[in-house]
């Protein structure tokens, strides 16, 4: 469905730069980095922190 | 069209959120209690009795009516926010609506400020809790125990619109934009069959195709017909089946898709209705996908990866917004490059998405501590990663380190917080709650009620939700020198 879409339609293909920036993709160094500051922010206590978010249901 | 409907072809819209709520060490108090807490705590909001003679949850867009229970005093914990935000209890939650916005730029914009009330809120509220006690706030939907809370999203459409429209054309588009709006989460609930990590928060909790209710049997079209506005005009079209999202693009790109989509709808611009043979069970296989290879069987017998059918939903959108010179705010090709990155590898979209952002940190964590998706600091990551307190939401981490796109930066997030957008009613909301909040005595999203120090109150009606703009109000409002004054020259048509 896609394919086809594209092929009657190439000129959007060509759409002109994104108005939204994206940022490259992060290396695995700069993960790992990251998963050094998660371990600094990250609950002590996994275990009693997950068992004991317990919600009511809403809406 | 409807000329009431859009200004300068922008759908007036806006979101409310449900946020999950922890005292941790606090095991006497309710979670009512700690939500009206938090709310009571906000350092922006005014109290306000909230009026609920003008509201109807009950009115069924099918053309019945039911009773619905109310079970908290509605009337106790409501605040209204400068904004034009309303912050209040709701079912055991703390839950930020943004005002009504025009276009979903702007509607991110201030649903990203509901973030940073509540923030704000829990700091306040942090400081009157005993020593050992510490509370949080998430802006997820699910505890990964079987209960969820909603993150909904209101659209304003042209009565006229057939609901069966609504229904037939909207339906398969709710079901597959799931791969962009997703917030993802580690593992499934309610019955569901069991994965390590899904797209979506809230797919599990969908039981039926077209319904009345939010909390139960929870449907992919939901039939609220409660317009906050002239029934005759308007509906409030209330999407239900989204996910809160901390990503700002992704909030942008999940309203001003869908805007996008009932405007076509609205002008009978769809050529397909792209029917699913089965979309509540689609539904969850969408999220339990997150390879996205899985090809949803169609009405027809024929059958279409999610992907595809959002591939082809942008293709005649696309061609809808050229056709209606409809300004689209850049969403069309925000919504082209996430396809393009999904198709290619989910992970190229972890600076747009949450459900790839947090699968990303996910894997990684896993595989550096040889973990598996089960694992308690696995699913304190998937809660984690919601907080909305900078210092220990995950999310914020990210953001401090460059590792995601924004749309908008801390100043204009916060300007968002304490004021109102010039375009719509909340304008007014927003701007009486700065000039003459304590005269303030009840509120709805349609209404104000004043006291004016006379024998009566004074109702001010805003029927109409691109009326009470600053371009009708603002010289009025400003040049006000007290809320008596302001009502006379209300009534006196200036």
């Amino acid at each position: 469905m896609k394919e086809q879409s594209r092929k009657t339609h190439p000129e959007e293909e060509q759409v002109p730069e994104q108005d939204i920036p994206t940022t490259p993709q992060a290396d695995t160094g700069d993960l790992d980095d990251l998963l050094d500051e998660i371990d600094e922010v990250l609950e002590e206590n996994a275990e009693e922190f997950v068992r004991n978010y317990v919600q009511k249901g809403g809406e | 069209m409807s000329p009431g409907r859009h200004s300068e072809h922008l759908t007036v819209l806006g979101t409310e959120t449900e946020f999950g709520i922890t005292i941790k060490g606090r095991t006497h108090d309710s979670a009512v209690l700690s939500s009206g807490l938090v709310v009571q705590s906000s350092p922006d909001g005014i109290p306000v009795r909230w009026s609920l003679t003008e509201e109807s949850p009950g009115r069924d867009a099918r053309g019945r009516r039911f009773t619905v229970p109310v079970d908290v005093d509605p009337e106790a914990l409501n605040a209204l926010l400068p904004n034009g935000a309303r912050l209040y209890v709701d079912h055991a939650h703390p839950e930020y609506s943004t005002p009504e916005c025009l276009g979903a730029r702007q509607a991110a914009l201030h649903d990203k400020a509901g973030e940073l009330a509540l923030a704000r809120a829990a700091r306040n509220t942090q400081g009157l809790l005993s020593p050992g006690e510490t509370v949080s706030i998430y802006k997820n939907n699910s505890d990964g125990k079987g209960n969820s809370y909603g993150a909904h999203e209101n659209y304003l459409i042209d009565r006229a619109v057939p609901f069966v429209d609504i229904i037939d054309y909207l339906t398969t588009f709710l079901v597959t934009r799931q791969i962009f709006t997703g917030s993802g989460k580690v593992g499934s609930e309610n019955g569901r069959p069991a994965v390590p990590y899904q797209v979506s928060q809230r797919a599990d909790f969908f039981e039926t195709r077209v319904g009345l209710e939010t909390t139960i049997r929870r449907p992919i079209i939901n039939t609220r017909d409660e317009p906050h506005s002239d029934p005759d005009r308007f509906r409030r079209l209330h999407v239900i089946i989204g996910d809160a999202n901390r990503s700002e693009p992704q909030t942008f790109l999940k309203l001003g898709a869908t805007a996008l989509l009932l405007a076509a709808i609205e002008d009978h611009a769809l050529p397909d209705r792209l029917e699913l043979d089965d979309p509540v069970r689609a539904t969850w296989e969408v999220s339990h996908d997150p390879e996205l290879g899985h090809r949803l069987r169609l009405a027809d017998g024929s059958s279409a990866t999610a992907l595809e059918l959002q591939w082809q939903y942008l293709d005649w959108l696309s061609k809808y917004a050229e056709a209606a010179s409809r300004p689209d705010e850049g969403v069309l090709d925000l919504w082209r490059g996430v396809l393009e990155d999904l198709e290619i590898d989910p992970l190229r979209t972890a600076d747009r998405l949450d459900w790839t952002s947090k699968l990303r940190i996910m894997e990684a964590y896993r595989a550096r501590e040889n973990i598996g998706w089960d694992h308690a600091r696995i699913r304190a990551l998937d809660l984690q990663f919601h907080d909305v307190d900078p210092a220990k939401g995950l999310y914020d981490r990210l953001v401090s380190r460059g590792s995601v796109v924004r749309l908008f930066d801390d100043r204009q997030v916060a300007a968002a917080l304490q004021e109102p957008p010039g375009e719509t009613r909340a304008y007014f909301r927003g701007m009486c709650v700065r000039k003459f909040g304590s005269s303030i005595m009840s509120a709805n999203w349609d209404s104000l009620v004043f006291d004016t120090g006379e024998a009566t109150y004074k109702r001010v009606p805003m029927m109409d939700p691109l009326r009470g703009n600053a371009r009708r109000v603002g010289t009025v409002i400003d040049t006000s020198k007290d809320v008596a004054s302001l009502i006379d020259a209300l009534g006196s048509g200036q």
